[in-house]
């Protein structure tokens, strides 16, 4: 019998994290997203899982990192300040190639900012927050199953690349209640990360396989060998020789890079005649499709799409359809980050119009018809 | 020479070493080294972690599971491959910077859970990596390339610091006695069943430190350590005043029915699954 459920945004993250076999959480309390790690706290030990209120924010990613090179599949979770404070070790996380989940449930900010209010500011943080080139995967999930469901997803992704993906919710996503149906273990994709196959004495930590990610034992497993935040070589020791560099540094974006369009998701509606387009995630997204299903039965052609992996950036995919579109509008909570990405990816092949909230609040439905309607 | 047991927990194809000749620190990783051979802990379930600065490079020289992490968050990382993985012997490095400093707050909640980790503070009073700037454990009045004109920053005894933040294993040595050096690391590792360990021992720098002051040979160094040292048992019996400027070595110490922290997580668990 499927399993009904009434959860909060934040409850189904961590339920969708253990569900992905997630069993180590270590974390600092901060809003909007402490119920994540207070809900950790009561499931993880449940099943033999374990969870550690850390002293600081570094101290839930640093311990999360940890536990994920002695083998657990690990996560921490936080919020505006938290996740600033969080960046150089999500920088660790991509360099010495260790897969973790972060959840990210965006507020208000610079610095304290707005704590209990929603927004959208850590797009470009996401991709750019921590020093220096990497792959970047990071979700928006828009509703409660859908934060289930993206966390499981998150983690196989993790898994798979050996880095950090971020799931990145709202504080109207994390604190929303709504149904959901639990799926059934079995009927949802695990990825586990690859193991060595070699014999420990034959071990090169850091040679990667065909897909560009080397396989990854755990501490305890009978393997030796030297993780790092240093650039290195393939033996995993630090290096300065600017073709070991090379190899290293590139590969870290490249490995994300190739397989993209595994990664890349997106949904689209309304959008087969669509002439005006609505490219919005997240929260908003709730706001627009109200907006949108209004208007079309007025007979306005308005469509929606809706990237759900934030970064890698659907580009190819709004490049398609802007060459067949007048207008596209890009509606966020904050003062214009993924409509940059919008636009570069539309390369001027129609107008790209930018509308931006950055005082609390969430876009009301009449507010995005009003856009809609002003283009129209 | 190292003896044989001890050469095999070496990884020589990583060598030379990042370290000056002369450096205090070999000695110390020497001493790390005799007391995992002497215990006979297996290298593959040895987990050596740091955070960054001259200390925090012993781990690339060791052939075990190594973590070097961030600036100052080797025992936050440590926290988590520990609850991961109790099973595994850690003995995290840090320099006075990397664990006072910047990983002081790490530092402090590690003590106070009490989870079985040894942590040995390389304590060489100076950034050594950088080129020389004060620490947390610069002496008053001690030059440094940010303190051209003497240090003023009050120091922090680290042993004093530990027992008051909650370690259930104390004990302080320094570079000149490698014998004192192996055998406090050995009771701080054969802790870690009951909890945290702490063993801060007084290395040099006589690269960065000791040029300024008055210190710049290795033997200049190792010479003043001797002649400073005081035994815990003799400082008991002197005063303040006669214990100022000398470095106070022994055991602080040392909690025999302390209870780890990922044992008592398994109260946790227990609980959780209803089983208590």
């Amino acid at each position: 019998m499927a399993q009904n459920e009434f959860w909060q945004g934040n409850k189904a993250i961590a339920m969708g994290a253990i569900a992905a076999g997630c069993r180590f959480f270590g974390g600092y309390p901060i809003t909007p997203s402490t119920e994540i790690m207070e809900v950790m706290s009561e499931e993880l030990p449940k099943l033999g899982g374990k969870f550690v209120q850390m002293e600081d924010e570094i101290g839930g990613i640093a311990s999360a990192l940890g536990a994920s090179i002695a083998g657990k599949k690990a996560m921490t979770a936080s919020s505006g300040p938290g996740i600033s404070l969080k960046q150089e070790l999500l920088g660790f996380g991509y360099i010495a190639e260790i897969p973790i989940v972060v959840a990210d449930v965006m507020r208000g900010g610079p610095s304290t900012g707005l704590p209990t209010k929603v927004s959208q500011a850590d797009v470009m943080q996401a991709k750019w927050g921590t020093h220096g080139d990497h792959g970047t995967i990071a979700y928006a999930p828009c509703s409660i199953p859908e934060c289930y469901n993206i966390t499981i997803k998150a983690f196989n992704m993790a898994e798979r690349f050996r880095q950090p993906v971020l799931v990145m919710a709202d504080e109207v996503i994390g604190h929303m209640r709504e149904k959901i149906t639990i799926p059934e273990p079995g009927t949802y994709k695990v990825v586990d990360r690859k193991k060595p196959t070699v014999a420990p004495d034959d071990f090169i930590p850091y040679r990667p396989d065909e897909d560009d990610v080397p396989p990854m034992p755990a501490f305890g497993d009978g393997y030796r060998w030297h993780v790092t935040g240093l650039t290195t070589n393939e033996w995993g020791f630090p290096t300065n020789d600017a073709p070991d560099i090379d190899l290293k540094a590139n590969r870290i974006v490249r490995k994300v890079d190739r397989f993209r369009d595994d990664i890349v998701e997106y949904r689209e509606d309304f959008m087969e005649d669509a002439e005006i387009v609505v490219v919005s995630y997240g929260s908003v997204s709730r706001s627009s499709l109200r907006a949108i299903r209004e208007l079309r039965e007025q007979g306005v052609k308005v469509g929606h799409f809706r990237p759900i992996t934030i970064w890698p950036f659907p580009d190819k995919e709004i490049e398609a359809f802007s060459k067949r579109v007048k207008c596209i509008i890009v509606p966020e909570l904050n003062a214009g980050q993924m409509v940059r990405e919008v636009e570069r990816a539309v390369k001027a092949n129609c107008e790209v119009i930018s509308k931006t909230l950055i005082n609390g609040e969430l876009y009301k439905p009449a507010e995005i018809m009003s856009f809609i309607k002003e283009v129209a | 020479m190292p003896r044989e047991d001890v050469k095999k927990l070496l990884r020589s194809k990583f060598m030379p070493h990042i370290w000056c000749p002369g450096c205090g620190h070999g000695i110390i990783m020497h001493a790390i080294l005799r007391a995992i051979a002497d215990l006979q802990i297996p290298k593959e379930k040895v987990c050596i972690s740091s955070g960054i600065g001259c200390s925090s490079r012993m781990p690339g020289y060791i052939d075990a599971c190594t973590l070097h992490t961030a600036h100052g968050r080797s025992l936050a990382f440590a926290t988590g491959v520990k609850m991961a993985n109790p099973e595994l012997t850690i003995v995290n490095v840090m320099g006075d910077g990397d664990g006072t400093a910047i990983g002081g707050n790490h530092f402090i909640h590690a003590c106070r859970r009490n989870i079985g980790i040894t942590a040995i503070v390389m304590n060489n009073n100076i950034y050594g990596m950088t080129g020389g700037q004060a620490s947390p454990t610069t002496p008053e009045g001690a030059f440094a390339a940010t303190a051209p004109y003497g240090a003023i920053d009050p120091t922090f005894d680290v042993c004093k610091l530990a027992q008051g933040a909650g370690a259930t294993y104390v004990a302080r040595t320094t570079v000149a006695n490698p014998v004192q050096c192996t055998q406090f690391i050995k009771k701080a590792i054969e802790h870690q069943k009951k909890g945290f360990a702490v063993v801060e021992i007084v290395s040099f720098c006589h690269t960065q430190f000791g040029r300024k002051n008055k210190r710049s040979r290795p033997t200049d160094n190792v010479k003043w350590l001797k002649e400073h040292t005081v035994l815990k048992a003799q400082a008991d019996k002197m005063t303040p005043e006669e214990l100022e400027g000398k470095i106070i070595c022994g055991e602080f110490l040392n909690v025999e029915n302390a209870r780890e922290y990922t044992d008592r997580y398994n109260d946790v668990i227990a609980r959780a699954q209803g089983k208590k």
